[in-house]
């Protein structure tokens, strides 16, 4: 269970979304350890669920079968590949920084990030906006952090709150 | 010490409360980067392009790129042990008592909530990385006029590898590698 889950970390570039296919093939195919149908409630609700959603599902399926250690085992796989690439290349960087060329180099790739977050945006609120509600949910939020930094926790137990708030005021009219 | 427990307290939480996967972990940072000297703010960017062009959970490559910096190897460990302790906690509780937890009608509004309120924080992570990679806001302490205020290269660069984004929907890693070569080109 370790080395599969090791596996689908370390050939999945892109997270969560991207790891489905791969989920798919060894989960699913490979292994039997859950049918198509069962994997995709189990990926459900690694979306609602806090955390990665990559992590949530390895640790459902690892608990689903083969308890607390399973899904301990699950884990501690789909991390692990994460831990050694990254380490490897954040010491590099961090020997490197100081060349101007890096320096460069990085200011073009700021760029690219900034156009990567936009692009998720974008994905997000086309499914996640829905009215005028969510668009003032969405204002409000990015106001209260971009402008006064209020820390994210507080936004998000107040937004969950008001979901089920704004349910119950539906349900009743 | 000091520092690892912190690392263990602040991705604990942020593995507690980020809901909607890798991207609604970086609110979380950018919260921590206030509060604290081991994560710089400049940090970031560089933290999530290197994040989203390795393999692996984009939430777990900056946790431990993140706590790397800020204590070696062992820093690095506790961050994405930390951020990853909640989800199983929370896991196992909902696989034990939570048939269709994801149908329960109290998760589903919650969750209307949550969808816009979570794009707004990850948009306002945006702008960080958007107001010191593109705008060049030290300009404004300085008195200068505004065409000082945008970095006109990398604006052209953005408008660039959007359109090229529009038209080909390619992998992270390209534009990366793409934008790499272009501020050496440049000299941003």
């Amino acid at each position: 269970m370790f080395w599969a889950f090791f596996r689908i970390g370390g050939l999945t570039f892109g997270g969560g979304y991207a790891m489905l296919p791969m989920l798919q093939k060894e989960v699913v195919e490979k292994y039997g350890w859950a049918t198509e149908e069962e994997l995709m409630d189990y990926y459900a609700i690694g979306q609602c669920t806090p955390g990665i959603i990559a992590v949530n599902t390895a640790t459902f399926i690892g608990y689903k079968r083969r308890g607390i250690p399973g899904a301990i085992f699950a884990t501690t796989g789909v991390v692990f590949p994460s831990l050694v690439i990254i380490t490897i290349i954040a010491a590099f960087i961090q020997n490197f920084a100081h060349i101007v060329y890096v320096q460069r180099a990085f200011a073009g790739i700021r760029v690219a990030v900034c156009m990567l977050i936009l692009e998720a945006v974008i994905k997000l609120w086309k499914s996640g906006v829905k009215n005028i509600v969510g668009v003032c949910l969405f204002a409000i939020a990015f106001a209260l952090t971009a402008i006064l930094g209020i820390s994210p926790i507080y936004l998000v137990i107040a937004a969950a709150l008001f979901g089920i708030f704004w349910g119950r005021v539906g349900a009743k009219q | 010490m000091n520092i690892l427990l912190s690392l263990f307290i602040e991705f604990f939480k942020t593995g507690l409360f980020a809901v909607g996967g890798g991207l609604a972990t970086l609110p979380f940072l950018y919260d921590i980067a206030a509060r604290y000297e081991w994560l710089p703010a400049e940090l970031m960017p560089d933290m999530i392009a290197v994040s989203e062009s390795t393999p692996g959970p984009i939430g777990i490559n900056m946790a431990t790129y993140a706590g790397f910096n800020a204590y070696g190897v062992l820093g690095g460990v506790v961050a994405t042990f930390s951020l990853v302790l909640p989800s199983v906690i929370v896991i196992i509780l909902i696989s034990k008592f939570l048939n269709r937890f994801n149908e329960n009608p109290l998760v589903k509004n919650a969750f209307t909530g949550l969808r816009p309120a979570v794009t707004g924080l990850i948009a306002a992570a945006g702008w960080q990385v958007f107001s010191i990679s593109i705008l060049n806001l030290s300009a404004l302490g300085q008195g200068g006029s505004w065409p000082y205020l945008i970095n006109w290269k990398a604006a052209g660069l953005f408008v660039i590898l959007w359109t090229v984004n529009r038209k080909f929907k390619g992998h992270p890693l390209y534009y990366i590698a793409g934008a790499a070569v272009a501020g050496l080109l440049l000299g941003l």
